[in-house]
């Protein structure tokens, strides 16, 4: 087997917040293979948008600060090459998405522009050259009569049009790795559908490999390969898609599931499984399962001892005591 | 349903001038709400869904007459809600209040749980400060939150405990019409189900009507005995739920439910794309609103824009395609 295009090892993010050291990302790893798109799925706040903003080395710091961890890609370890290298690599081989189009771009460049500086900084290609293949990309992603609209400006087009715009803008320099964080969520659902068909063809065509960032495990279940679900700063199950809905081991991931409510259920009228009570702050340190307070399964070790991930097979493994297998395996997602 | 009808809306229209200003004339009129009818019984879950800008949200302010509208009748309980004075529709709010969707935004971080929740007693009674206070105790406890979280403010509070105080505010009076704008889309989906188990616990204890908007089919269907669909303005389809979610008979209440990514990955369907974008409401197509993107579309549709007919009993939808196909098509 080829070695992960994206390995991510014990990720660890800490902000300074006048309530204390709040660390955000609590020995995250995770691995993305080549031409795969896994799933990164957790509640608001429990650190996966941080993990991703930490690849690209794009955590604000002060008052961020990643602690520990290495971010392999290929064989450079982003943690460590600097900023100048990093620069060289954001928008040639690795590309962000963000969630909300209007605050991505920016609002006084036309659109044609924005889409063609990665080539002009990347590819050194004059600019005439480059607004001729930006013209290209955009009907691409299929915007309505392209050429037209090279000098719109962002306020100019619909959420659904600006998120195209940002998609062309990523995906010029042909990445290798795409991180798509919540890329729908600020659209309307037949938009939605619209931008993840366009994102999942591009994606085949190009064999690029994604890393998706949501909240919602409708998006996960029609996109993913594999998925990582995180709570609290940690990965507490990591899966293959199918795996992960047939069988949810983790009672935080059962729990999301189940609290669902499904279109065209027989669940109607009747009560949906809540999680109860909220998530710990982060600036508290927990002995024990992070989980424990809110899982209807925990048990005296859950509160006293921290579990570390155990494999339920080869693929599958979860963060929780109640599925402690003799092997144990390593921390690889 | 007779004299169970609580809330009657019809015709409504509210149209919102465009450009202009002070000595200046608008340079035109977006219809944000272009002729809706419904009614809600007692008790009932009544479901409005749409996409950003469909005027769902404007459609709910008007209902409590947080606005006034261009034209239409809205009735509660039999009286007419534009009619009446000021003095009379301070005390008809007792009956009807308003949930809000962002926990945030919507609680004075200056005020004291207390005095967030008793304010809509406080405009509408003459009850005592400790009377009102042992009120505000009890709805505090049966939303799941404690008496003792009266002396607190809101920003002691995480955004699910924030929206049980946003209901609390709205249950003190004991209304019987509750006006429910995206009440769980700001929270995360654990504490959505909490939210949403609470508003169903509510509705059989105190007999309440919910109008529930949402952009999210899937709580919707969950919650509400009936749902219309919002486009443009104008309601394209109602019907009651189950039938609505399986037998869907206008082309956008099928596009819609299609597009929803379904949570199991041995479903992956290729979604029916709809093409484009909503029209802008500023300059909205001619005939019917939806007949851009409509993959049925005929000639009629460009020209004409469908009145709302009932295709089977309790079933009504604005399409030609299925326009004198219904009820009265078979009586005749």
């Amino acid at each position: 087997m080829s070695p992960p295009l994206l390995d991510i090892q014990d990720l660890q993010v800490d902000f300074h917040t006048p309530e204390g050291i709040a660390r955000a990302v609590d020995g995250v790893s995770l691995a993305v293979l080549k031409g795969e798109t896994v799933g990164l799925v957790g509640e608001s706040g429990c650190g996966k948008s941080v993990t991703s903003l930490a690849i690209l080395g794009l955590i604000p710091s002060p008052p961020g600060k990643i602690s520990a961890g290495r971010t392999l890609f290929e064989d450079r370890n982003l943690l460590a090459i600097g900023p100048q290298a990093l620069r060289r690599l954001r928008g040639k081989e690795i590309s962000m998405i963000f969630q909300e189009p209007m605050t991505s771009l920016n609002p006084v460049l036309p659109i044609g522009r924005q889409v063609a500086e990665p080539l002009m900084v990347h590819r050194n290609l004059p600019r005439s050259a480059a607004m001729e293949q930006a013209a290209d990309y955009l009907e691409r992603v299929k915007i309505p009569s392209a050429r037209k609209r090279l000098n719109d400006y962002p306020h100019q087009l619909s959420g659904g049009m600006r998120q195209r715009v940002m998609i062309a803008m990523a995906m010029i320099c042909g990445p290798k790795l795409l991180i798509a964080d919540e890329p729908t969520t600020a659209l309307d659902v037949t938009i939605q559908a619209q931008i993840l068909s366009l994102m999942m063809a591009l994606k085949e065509e190009s064999r690029m490999s994604m890393l998706l960032i949501t909240h919602d495990l409708g998006v996960v279940a029609q996109t993913a390969d594999r998925v990582l679900v995180m709570y609290a700063g940690e990965v507490v199950e990591a899966a293959p898609v199918t795996d992960l809905f047939d069988h949810p081991f983790h009672p935080y991931t059962q729990g999301l599931l189940r609290s669902m409510p499904r279109l065209g259920g027989h669940d109607r009228g009747r009560r949906l499984k809540e999680i109860p009570g909220t998530v710990p702050p982060s600036t508290e340190t927990l002995v024990g399962c992070k989980f424990a307070d809110r899982c209807p399964d925990a048990f005296d070790r859950c509160r006293k001892e921290k579990p570390e991930p155990a494999g339920i097979d080869r693929d599958h493994w979860a963060r929780c005591w109640l599925f402690e297998f003799p092997k144990k395996r390593g921390v690889h997602g | 349903m007779g004299d169970r009808t609580l809330l009657q809306v019809t015709g409504l229209v509210k149209s919102f001038p465009l450009g202009g200003g002070f000595l200046k004339k608008p340079s035109g009129w977006v219809r944000a709400v272009d002729g809706v009818s419904f009614t809600v019984a007692r008790g009932e879950s009544f479901g409005l869904v749409g996409e950003s800008g469909c005027g769902k949200t404007t459609l709910g302010r008007l209902i409590l007459r947080l606005m006034e509208p261009t034209s239409g009748r809205v009735t509660f309980d039999g009286k007419d809600i534009f009619a009446m004075p000021r003095t009379e529709l301070l005390q008809l709010r007792r009956r009807m209040q308003i949930i809000f969707q962002d926990p945030y935004s919507s609680l004075d971080p200056r005020m004291k749980v207390e005095a967030i929740v008793t304010e809509p007693l406080r405009a509408t009674s003459n009850r005592t400060r400790s009377q009102r206070r042992r009120v505000a105790a009890e709805i505090l406890e049966k939303v799941g939150l404690r008496a003792g979280d009266l002396d607190k403010y809101p920003h002691e509070f995480s955004g699910g405990q924030r929206q049980r105080i946003g209901v609390a505010r709205a249950l003190c009076v004991r209304p019987d019409l509750i006006v429910a704008d995206e009440p769980v889309s700001a929270l995360d989906v654990s504490i959505q189900a909490q939210v949403i188990n609470l508003l169903g616990d509510l509705q059989e204890e105190m007999e309440l009507a919910y109008v529930f908007i949402s952009h999210d089919l899937s709580v919707v269907e969950h919650v509400c005995d009936r749902i219309a669909v919002m486009y443009l303005g104008s309601i394209m389809e109602l019907a009651p739920t189950v039938e609505f979610i399986r037998q869907p008979r206008h082309p956008y209440t099928e596009a819609l439910l299609k597009a929803v990514p379904f949570p199991d990955p041995h479903r992956r369907s290729e979604p029916v794309l709809l093409e484009g974008d909503v029209p802008s409401p500023v300059d909205p197509p001619t005939g019917c609103p939806f007949h851009p993107r409509c993959a049925y579309c005929f000639d009629r549709c460009r020209r004409e824009k469908p009145s709302s007919e009932e295709i089977e009993p309790d079933h009504w939808t604005a399409c030609w395609l299925n326009s004198g196909r219904g009820l009265e098509g078979e009586q005749t």
